[in-house]
């Protein structure tokens, strides 16, 4: 039987502090847990925390539980609850933050497909300057759940006899600007 | 150096691919439209909502490069039809100007990459350069066939009308109605057009994806739509890839074509069948070559 | 009354600590040894709190024993204190004019931290204030007469009441209303929280009580057009919108109505929110008071188009009172104070539209509700849905236009009372499942809590979330043909879809839409959030910074029916107080003019925004009316000749203080 309790000392309140203090961070203070975001999400219903619950988590300073969650990755980023916020919080850009974090801390749930698809489009992009959507896909499934491929194969069948799948790797053409990109300071604190 | 009246266009990763028909559509329009159109030569991803999941520096910095070589070649009007793009551009101009951190790095990027600094480049979408620019009058003026008595919704997605409200308003936008109308189409009345497609995750998390879409497509049909209008092309290959798939596991009839608001202004205006990108529909095929095999109907508005 | 010993100026000059607030950065004693040697300076002090009992002797000893004829005094702002030792003064037989305050509080020890720093600048202050109080002249406080009446703007509540106190005290009270009746929002509810107390039984007596006293005039479907004066004198023309019905002859039989060739009532209903329609003759409800019919000029024939069978000339040709050439009136009123109390409009709840109002038929706001209840309402008190049926499942949204960055930022206080009356009288009447939809219950007045928990107990559903939306697609058989709430429910933790038949919105209260012209009509000020501007926040909630001009009711800010009715009586109490001391004591400082050196050149008459310079034709000179003057020195300043000067303000007071203030740069 699992105890389920927080003791303080578990709280990440210097952590909380630093996260209210980011650019478009700042008026996470003043939620006032009205449920609105997770009401418009149209996630919601499959999160593991519902979004007011994340905002509630990253105020008191928990951090761990929420860049574990599969919530995150689960934001779509359409930006409703943002819009609907009555106290204006950009809880889109939150989740984005939050996912970064998660990236970096290495606490991202490991193979759950999104972190997994985010890091091959990044992986593609910072070396080519373009992703290929056929490759990336094919390199997501074969990282997370190689099975995933045969249930779409019927969609990639129809994709290839209406001319919409490209399996050209593109590329752009002065790609030592890339370079510049990836070596640029990677959180702004 | 002169700003010069073309649209620069950007297709970003999408519209070479599945989004071709967008591409098609798009810039068969343009021409109609005698609007001046050119692609922005070596243009990167954007970074879409994946990379903004992973750096918030390098993404601004990716879609700085799209802005600095837009201004580079001295077009005002960076035009990005794809949803995402759009607002990835957009948001990396609100972060440069925002906040000083994210301006000072952007700055030393495109130093390092001998590019030019990002002034007065407007990022636009084809919703409000067909409003604004264009205009319904002129729309109107210069539609030589309409579509009779067909029923189409209009699907805005979510990226285009929010956060910024600039293309249209967040909470109900009417623009794409206003022009399907101004070149004959009916527009039913349908109340999930903002409500999110689901975007990527028809790919990863792919049974959640396509029961956001039956959602959608279910509502339409339930309007009496026979048809949905997107402007996104991930929004477009969301609703039309996974009919089969839906018609199979729920038993329920569903075979809706899913156009671009571009093909069917661009139909309206006088273009061809292939031109426009109609033969690359996956569901509703039939429907759509009915509609859209034109009988030469000229017909003008006085 | 000893001003001066052998014409010699001796100035006292006292230091406050004010506890730790000054004396913690500003080295008050060093201040005070520092003015003791000043030239002029007889005695300087300083002292924990000057403006106590003990703090003030130690001022009026030394008037009295040391024969101090001038005083300054260093420590908190002029605006809190400045009376306090006038006053003080006064009582030593010293003019109170002969008093200087210095600000070492707000000026000074309160915006720096520099201790060394902030004490040079406190004695800079000093100086300045010694050489300026030198100059001062004895001058005695002007009173401006109060005429007794009062007028009150606004018959609802708030109006009724503060009509009848001040009323009550003897004084005749305007009582202004632009509607055909008095009443106001109260009118239209049906029970009031939390004793439900039937809210019409409760108010009507009350209008009764206005139409029957001799002391209140009052003026229905008339509107003030402008004021003019100041406090105790004020000059108010109010417009008399034209009923064509004369009042005193209509006794409120009511036949013109039926008898109007509509035969069928085809326009909205204004009083029951449009769910029901009226004819162009009508009377807002049956106990409206005055019980006199008003004929609406848009919708009547015989006013819009002239040919008219006008068979309600008929009905009415007894007694003649229907007047279809009736004009406009205007009426000049002399008032002594005004009350300002019209009340609020609530919430457009189109401005949110994903709550689907005016697009889905059964989504209501409270007050269409209140009426829907209400057994004189348009249903009769039956709760249908707009389709005639009986709704088996409510919802009630609160916050609809308040609390939100989006539309209106503060809480409008009643609503969620308001809601829980509502989910008790729906669930009354119609036996269904309600569901108020929270983000907090506030239920913080008398008997407010309780009655919370007699509706949970009731079995009304409260769900905390904030609904996202209300929608009409079907996910689920069960909710096809329903409107469905989708919410975060926060106690649960489930997101849910909630099916229900009928919707109403907890809209907001907002200023009236004409807020802004009504401030700017009676020279008040608004907050930031429109309504209208109280002189404090905890200790002056009714005065406005326009003396002689009070405020009550929601016009002020959201409140209740209790907590008006209390601002209104405390409003009235102003009134009163204020007509029956009989004078009001201003300022003296007034400008003035010389006129040895006034040239007749009249650049200063229309610069005056109170109009009080005049020209004297007899002399070619002009004239300062002291009694209109408010000391704003537009004239002093443009004055080509200089020759007018201003009390309390004069050029070598002026001049001194900065000579004082800059005398370290020497």
């Amino acid at each position: 039987m699992e105890r389920q309790i927080r003791y303080q000392r578990e709280a990440d309140l210097e952590w909380a502090h630093k996260f209210t203090k980011h650019p478009n961070c700042e008026r996470l203070l003043l939620c006032i847990q009205c449920g609105t975001c997770s009401g418009t999400c149209p996630l919601s219903v499959y999160m593991d925390l519902t979004p007011r619950q994340v905002m509630a988590m990253v105020r008191e300073g928990f951090r761990d539980d929420v860049l574990r969650s599969k919530t995150i990755w689960l934001c779509a980023s359409c930006y409703a609850c943002s819009v609907e916020c009555p106290q204006n919080i950009k809880i889109t850009d939150i989740m984005y933050r939050l996912k970064r974090e998660a990236i970096q801390s290495n606490l991202y749930p490991k193979r759950f497909p999104i972190p997994v698809l985010a890091q091959e489009f990044c992986e593609l992009v910072r070396r080519r300057g373009r992703n290929s959507e056929f490759w990336v896909v094919f390199r997501m499934a074969f990282r997370s759940n190689p099975f995933v491929l045969l249930t779409m194969a019927r969609t990639g069948w129809d994709l290839w006899r209406t001319g919409r799948l490209s399996l050209r790797m593109e590329r752009i053409q002065r790609v030592n600007e890339l370079q510049y990109i990836s070596a640029a300071s990677k959180e702004v604190d | 150096m002169e700003p010069s009246a073309k649209y620069l266009y950007y297709p970003g990763c999408s519209l070479k691919g599945t989004g071709i028909a967008y591409e098609e559509s798009l810039l068969t329009t343009f021409r109609l439209l005698e609007l001046p159109i050119q692609e922005l030569p070596d243009w990167n991803c954007c970074g879409a909502t994946t990379y903004m999941s992973v750096s918030e520096t390098s993404a601004t910095l990716l879609a700085a490069r799209n802005l600095a070589l837009a201004r580079r070649t001295g077009s005002r009007d960076l035009l990005a039809p794809c949803n995402a793009c759009y607002l990835t551009l957009r948001k990396s101009q609100e972060l440069v100007a925002h906040y000083p951190q994210i301006a000072q790095e952007t700055e030393r990027f495109l130093e390092q990459a001998g590019l030019p600094r990002l002034d007065s480049v407007r990022v636009r979408h084809p919703l409000e350069v067909l409003y604004n620019d264009v205009g319904i009058e002129r729309l109107r003026e210069l539609t030589v066939r309409r579509l009779q008595g067909v029923r189409m919704a209009s699907y805005y997605g979510c990226q285009a009308v929010r956060p910024y409200g600039e293309v249209d308003d967040p909470h109900n936008p009417t623009r794409m109605d206003e022009i399907l109308r101004a070149v004959g189409v009916e527009v039913v009345d349908y109340s999930l057009k903002t409500k999110c497609c689901g975007g990527s995750h028809t790919g990863t998390i792919h049974d959640v994806g396509v029961r956001l879409n039956y959602i959608l497509l279910k509502e339409a049909m339930r309007r009496g739509a026979q048809a949905i209008v997107t402007i996104c092309p991930l929004c477009q290959f969301n609703l039309d890839a996974y009919q089969a798939e839906i018609r199979k596991q729920t038993g329920e009839p569903m075979d809706m074509p899913i156009l671009y608001l571009t093909q069917v202004v661009g139909w309206a205006l006088g273009g061809e069948f292939r031109e426009l990108g109609l033969h690359r529909a996956i569901s509703g095929r039939k429907p759509v070559e009915q509609w859209f095999t034109a009988k030469k109907e000229a017909e003008t508005y006085v | 009354m000893s001003e001066q010993k052998n014409g010699q100026v001796r100035i006292g000059v006292y230091v406050c600590h004010c506890g730790a607030n000054i004396a913690d950065t500003v080295d008050v004693k060093a201040v005070a040894e520092y003015a003791a040697t000043l030239p002029g300076v007889v005695v300087a002090r300083d002292y924990k709190y000057m403006c106590s009992d003990p703090g003030q002797e130690l001022v009026q000893e030394d008037i009295r024993n040391l024969n101090v004829n001038r005083v300054v005094v260093a420590a908190c702002s002029p605006s809190l204190h400045e009376n306090t030792f006038r006053g003080a003064a006064e009582r030593a037989g010293l003019n109170p004019f002969f008093v200087q305050m210095v600000n070492i509080r707000e000026h000074d020890s309160w915006v720096h931290s520099d201790r060394e720093a902030a004490t040079e600048k406190a004695k800079d202050l000093v100086r300045a204030a010694v050489r300026r109080v030198y100059f001062h002249k004895p001058l005695e406080k002007r009173r401006v007469p109060i005429h007794s009446e009062v007028l009150v703007v606004g018959g609802g509540i708030a109006g009724i009441h503060a009509a009848l106190t001040v009323a009550d005290s003897g004084k005749k009270v305007y009582l202004v209303e632009r509607e055909p009746t008095i009443g106001g929002h109260m009118a239209q509810y049906d029970k009031t929280f939390p004793t439900l107390d039937c809210a019409a039984c409760i108010l009507t007596p009350k209008m009764s009580a206005v139409k029957a006293h001799p002391n209140i005039t009052l003026w229905t479907y008339s509107e003030v057009v402008s004021v003019d004066g100041s406090v105790g004198d004020y000059k108010v023309v109010v417009k008399r919108k034209p009923r064509y019905v004369r009042e005193d002859l209509c006794v409120g039989c009511l036949q013109c109505i039926d008898t109007c060739v509509f035969k069928e009532p085809k326009f909205d209903d204004e009083f029951n929110m449009g769910l029901s329609k009226r004819k162009p003759i009508y009377i807002p409800f049956p106990q409206a008071t005055p019980k006199v019919v008003v004929i609406d000029p848009e919708a009547c024939i015989q006013l819009k188009t002239g040919k008219c069978k006008k068979s309600c000339l008929e009905a009415c040709v007894e007694r003649g009172a229907i007047d279809f050439d009736q004009k406009e009136s205007y009426e000049e009123i002399h008032v002594g104070s005004i009350i300002i109390a019209t009340g609020f409009q609530t919430f457009d709840p189109r401005r949110m539209p994903q709550y689907g109002y005016g697009k889905y038929p059964n989504v209501y706001t409270t007050l269409e509700v209140e009426r829907l209840v209400n057994a004189s309402g348009p249903t009769g008190g039956q709760v249908v849905t707009r389709d005639g049926r009986v709704p088996k499942s409510v919802g009630i949204i609160l916050c609809v236009g308040s609390r939100d960055e989006n539309t209106n930022r503060w809480c409008s206080r009643v609503c969620c009372m308001t809601s829980l009356k509502l989910a008790h009288l729906i669930k009354e009447h119609t036996g269904a499942e309600v569901f108020i939809f929270y983000i907090d219950m506030r239920a913080a007045g008398k008997g407010y809590e309780e009655f919370y928990q007699r509706v949970l107990n009731e079995g009304v559903h409260f769900v905390r979330g904030r609904v996202a939306e209300i929608t009409d697609w079907a996910l689920d058989p069960s909710e096809e043909g329903k409107l469905v709430a989708r919410v975060e429910d926060t106690n649960t933790g489930f997101v849910r879809r909630i099916p229900l038949d009928m919707v109403v919105l907890a809209v907001g209260l907002e200023p009236q839409a004409d807020a802004l012209n009504v401030q700017r009509l009676f020279g008040i000020s608004c907050s930031l959030d429109g309504f209208f501007l109280e002189k404090h926040p905890k200790l002056a909630p009714a005065p406005t910074y326009t003396d002689g001009i009070f405020i009550a009711g929601v016009c002020h800010g959201p409140k209740d029916i209790p907590d008006t009715v209390m601002q209104a009586g405390y409003a009235a109490a102003e009134a009163i107080a204020l007509a029956d001391t009989g004078y009001f004591e201003l300022e003296p400082n007034t400008a003035y003019i010389v006129e040895e050196e006034c040239s007749g050149c009249k650049s200063c008459i229309p610069l005056c925004p109170y109009q009080a310079i005049t020209f004297n034709d007899g002399k070619q000179k002009a004239f300062i009316n002291e009694v209109l003057c408010k000391g704003c020195g537009t004239c002093v300043a443009a004055c080509p000749s200089g020759s007018i000067k201003q009390n309390l303000f004069e050029d070598e007071e002026i001049f001194s203080e900065i000579e004082g203030v800059l005398a370290y740069a020497q």
